[in-house]
C-alpha cells in the first residue's frame, strides 16, 4: 500500500449543537479535531450517545456544524453552502447507514435505488449507460443482474447491506463514511461485507471513516482509531498503537471491559470495571469530560480541559496525565 | 461442579403456523442443564434460540405456535403436561428469564418497587411490607445506589444500564433455580456489559442459580459460560464444554464461526467468511441444515441429516465428516484461538 500521509479531510475544533428545548442545548459533538488520509480507514469508536454518528452527518453535510472548519481535498466544506454545493460534495462523498431495512426505499427497485445517484448527478447518457452502471455496481458488490429488478425485501440483511454499497459506490466517490454498516448483521454475515469493504478499497484506493462499536471490527479494518467520549476526542493513534498502548484512561477501561472470545484470556485477564453511566450531553462534567467515571481524575481534572495534543509521534490524546507541561508542574 | 440434571430437553420441535406456511423455528433439541452452571446458547439469528427458552418458559403463544413434539423436563417433571396454573407457578418462581431489551421489558407507569414485588407477593406467601423490604434488598443486590429512594422511581429515570439491573432483580426475586438470560448485554455499551456480567457471574457464586445465556457475542460466552451449545437452522449442532468449543471445535459451522470474528489479542488478515444464508425454516433442508454453505459438504449431507457423535464425554457433534467413513478433515488454521498471535 502506498504511503497514506497525504490529507484528504480535516477536521478541526468541530461542534454540532442541538436545541433540544427552549433551555437546553446538547452537546453532541464539542469540538473535535482529527485529519483522515489519502486511502486510510479511519475507525471511530466509543460508547452509545458519544456522538459518533453526529461527527459523521457533520461532515456530509447531513446536518451544518454548529462551529469548526472541515477541509476536504483541499476545500472548505464546513461553511455555509448551496444546494449546488452540496450536491457537489455528494459525489465525492458518500454514507452507508447502519439499518439495511430501513435505509432502502421499500417502494423502490434494486437498479433505482443504485442508479439514485448516478441521475441526480447525470453520470449517464444514455438509459443502456445507465444500466451497464447499475449492473457493474452489483457485481462489485457479489449480487447479480437478476436482482436489479427486484425489491429491497426480497433479500436478507448482508444483502441489502451491499445494495447500500453499491448505491454508495455508484458515484465513484473518494470518501466513504460508514456508520455502524455491520452492527445490524450476523457475525458470519459481517465477515463477508468487511472483506467487500476491504476488497475495494484496495481496488479503488477508497477512503473510509469507520464507525462502530464493535472494537475488534475497528481493529481489525482501521488503519488508525479514534475514540470518542461525551461529544469530544479522547485518544487517537494507529491502531495497533491504541490496542497495544492506550494511553487514555477511558480506552484503557473500554479495552479491558470488552470480553475476549477466548477463554484462557478471559479466565486470566485483569479488567478495569469503570463504574456509574456516561453522563448527559446536556449538562456535561466541567473540564475533563471522563472525569466523573476516571480512576485517575485529580483536581485540575474538573477544573481545566484537557488539550488535546500530541503525547507521542502521530499518537493524539486529551488527559492531563499525558500533558507535560501539568506533569512537570506536579513534581 | 456437580453433575445433578436440572432441566432436560428431549427432541423438542416448535412451529408457527405463518401466512407462507409452517416455520420448523425448533426442529428436535435435545439439552442438559446442570446445576449451578452456565450454558451458552450461541448461534445465526434466526436459528431457533429465543424461541427454545420461550419453551422452556411456557410462553409460545398457541396460535401461530405449536409445540410439536418433545419433553421439558425440570427436577424430572414435564413441563410441556403442565396445567396453564401450574406452569405459572414455576414461571418466575423457579425458572424466571431475562429479556434482550430493557426499555421494553418493565413497565413504564409502574415505580421499579411495584415491578419487582409484583412477583413476589404472587408467588410467596408475604406481606406487602415485607416484599418492599425485599424489593429493596434485591436493588441493592444487584448494584443499584440509594435503594431505599430509586424504589419507587419509574424506569425513565433511570439508564440503560440500570434498568436492566432492575430486570434481573426482577427475574431474581423469588430465587429462582434457572435463570434463562436472552441476549443481556447486547442492548448495552461495553463498560456497563462489564459492570452486568460481573453483577450475574456474582449472583451464580452467591444463589447457585443455574443459567441459560443466549448470546450472539463468543466474548460474552468465554467470559460466562461453562457449557456452550451451537445452534443452526432450528437444530444443535454441536455442544461441549466451553474449551472443547473454542479449541477443539469438530464442526464446520462453529469453525466458520470463530473465523469470522476478528481477534483482539492477534492480526488477522482476511477474515473468513461464510457464505451464503442460513436456511429458509420454512423448507427447512431434509439433510444437514449448514449443507448449502459448507465448503466441505459431501453428497450425503444433502438428504440425510447427521447423527450426533460423541468425542469426548461431553462433546457431541452433529456432522457426517465425524463418520468413519468420511475424509478427515483438519480446522482451518483461521478459527485462530488458543493463544497464537
Ligand atoms: N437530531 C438530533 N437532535 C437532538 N439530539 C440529537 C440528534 N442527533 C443526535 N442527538 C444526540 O446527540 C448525542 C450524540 O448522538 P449520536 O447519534 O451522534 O451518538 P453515537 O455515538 O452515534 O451513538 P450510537 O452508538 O448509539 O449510534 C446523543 O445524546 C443523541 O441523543
Ligand atoms: N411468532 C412467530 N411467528 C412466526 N415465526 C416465528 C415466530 N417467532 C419466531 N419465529 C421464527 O422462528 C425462527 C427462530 O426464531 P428465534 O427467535 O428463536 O431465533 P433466534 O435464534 O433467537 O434469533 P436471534 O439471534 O435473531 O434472536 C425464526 O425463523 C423466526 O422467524
Ligand atoms: S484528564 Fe483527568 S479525569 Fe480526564 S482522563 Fe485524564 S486523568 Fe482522567
Ligand atoms: S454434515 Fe456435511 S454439510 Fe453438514 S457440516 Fe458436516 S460436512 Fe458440512
Ligand atoms: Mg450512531
Ligand atoms: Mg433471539
Amino acid at each position: 500500500m502506498a504511503a497514506k500521509n497525504e490529507k484528504l479531510l480535516q477536521v478541526k475544533n468541530l461542534k454540532k449543537y442541538f436545541n433540544v428545548s427552549r433551555k437546553d442545548v446538547l452537546k453532541a459533538v464539542d469540538g473535535v479535531t482529527f485529519d483522515v488520509y489519502k486511502g486510510e480507514t479511519l475507525g471511530l469508536v466509543g460508547e452509545s450517545g458519544c456522538g459518533k454518528s453526529t461527527t459523521g452527518r457533520t461532515i456530509i453535510r447531513l446536518y451544518d456544524p454548529t462551529d469548526g472548519t472541515v477541509i476536504f481535498d483541499g476545500q472548505d466544506v464546513g461553511g455555509k453552502m448551496s444546494r449546488n454545493e452540496k450536491k457537489h460534495l455528494s459525489k465525492r462523498m458518500q454514507m452507508i447507514f447502519q439499518d439495511p431495512y430501513a435505509s432502502l426505499n421499500p417502494r423502490m427497485t434494486v437498479k433505482d435505488i443504485i442508479a439514485e445517484g448516478i441521475d441526480i448527478h447525470h453520470l449517464a447518457k444514455s438509459p443502456k449507460e445507465r444500466m451497464d452502471r447499475v449492473y457493474k455496481m452489483l457485481e462489485t458488490v457479489g449480487l447479480n443482474r437478476e436482482h436489479a429488478n427486484r425489491y429491497p425485501h426480497e433479500f436478507s440483511g448482508g444483502q441489502r447491506q451491499r445494495i447500500g454499497i453499491a448505491r454508495a459506490l455508484a458515484v465513484d466517490p473518494d470518501f466513504i463514511i460508514a456508520d455502524e454498516p455491520i452492527s445490524a448483521l450476523d457475525v458470519s454475515i459481517q465477515a463477508q461485507v468487511v472483506n467487500l469493504m476491504q476488497e475495494l478499497q484496495e481496488k479503488q484506493g477508497l477512503t473510509y471513516l469507520f464507525i462502530a462499536h464493535d472494537l475488534s471490527m475497528v481493529k481489525h479494518i482501521s488503519d488508525r482509531v479514534g475514540v470518542m467520549y461525551l461529544g469530544n476526542m479522547a485518544e487517537l493513534a494507529s491502531s495497533d498503537d491504541v490496542y497495544d498502548h492506550p494511553l487514555h484512561p477511558y480506552t484503557q477501561s473500554l479495552l479491558s471491559a470488552i470480553p475476549v472470545a477466548d477463554p484462557e484470556i478471559e479466565r486470566t485477564r485483569e479488567r478495569i470495571i469503570l463504574e456509574g453511566d456516561v453522563p448527559s450531553p446536556i449538562d456535561p462534567p466541567s473540564g475533563c469530560r471522563f472525569r466523573t467515571r476516571c480512576p485517575f481524575a485529580m483536581d485540575i481534572c474538573a477544573k481545566v480541559r484537557p488539550k488535546w495534543h500530541e503525547a507521542e509521534k502521530n499518537h493524539w490524546v486529551a488527559c492531563h496525565l499525558h500533558d507535560e507541561e501539568i506533569k512537570t508542574e506536579k513534581v | 461442579m456437580t453433575v445433578e440434571k436440572i432441566l432436560e430437553l428431549k427432541n423438542l420441535q416448535v412451529s408457527f403456523e405463518t401466512f407462507g406456511g409452517e416455520v420448523q423455528a425448533v426442529r428436535g433439541v435435545d439439552l442438559t442443564l446442570h446445576k449451578g452452571e452456565t450454558l451458552a446458547i450461541v448461534g445465526e439469528s434466526g436459528s431457533g434460540k429465543s424461541v427454545t427458552s420461550k419453551a422452556i418458559m411456557g410462553l409460545i403463544e398457541s396460535p401461530p405456535g405449536r409445540i410439536k413434539n418433545g419433553e421439558i423436563l425440570f427436577e424430572g417433571n414435564n413441563l410441556l403436561k403442565y396445567s396453564k396454573h401450574q406452569i405459572q407457578k414455576v414461571r418466575g418462581k423457579d425458572i424466571s428469564m431475562i429479556f434482550q431489551d430493557p426499555m421494553t421489558a418493565l413497565n413504564p407507569t409502574m415505580k421499579i418497587g411495584s415491578q419487582i414485588m409484583e412477583g413476589l407477593i404472587k408467588h410467596q406467601e408475604i406481606s406487602k411490607h415485607d416484599a418492599r423490604k425485599r424489593a429493596i434488598e434485591l436493588l441493592a443486590l444487584v448494584g443499584i445506589p440509594n435503594p431505599d429512594k430509586r424504589v419507587d422511581e419509574f424506569p425513565h429515570q433511570f439508564s440503560g444500564g440500570m434498568r436492566q439491573r432492575v430486570v434481573i432483580a426482577i427475574a431474581l426475586a423469588c430465587n429462582p433455580k434457572i435463570l434463562i438470560a436472552d441476549e443481556p448485554t447486547t442492548a448495552l455499551d461495553v463498560t456497563i456489559q462489564a459492570q452486568i456480567l460481573d453483577l450475574m457471574r456474582d449472583i451464580q457464586e452467591k444463589m447457585g442459580t443455574s443459567i441459560i445465556l443466549i448470546t450472539h457475542d463468543l466474548g460474552v460466552v468465554a467470559n460466562l459460560a461453562q457449557r456452550v451449545a451451537v445452534m443452526y437452522g432450528g437444530k444443535i449442532i454441536e455442544t461441549g464444554t466451553l474449551d472443547e468449543i473454542f479449541y477443539k471445535p469438530k464442526h464446520p459451522y462453529t469453525w466458520g464461526l470463530l473465523s469470522s470474528m476478528p481477534k483482539l489479542h492477534a492480526k488477522t488478515d482476511k477474515l473468513l467468511a461464510i457464505p451464503g444464508t442460513p436456511p429458509d425454516l420454512r423448507k427447512p433442508p431434509k439433510g444437514c441444515p449448514f449443507a448449502p454453505r459448507c465448503p466441505y459438504a459431501m453428497d450425503v449431507c444433502i438428504d440425510h441429516m447427521p447423527q450426533y457423535t460423541a468425542s469426548s464425554g461431553s462433546q457431541k457433534t452433529a456432522c457426517w465428516l465425524l463418520d468413519e467413513r468420511a475424509p478427515k478433515v483438519d480446522p482451518p488454521s483461521t478459527i485462530g484461538v488458543g493463544g497464537e498471535a
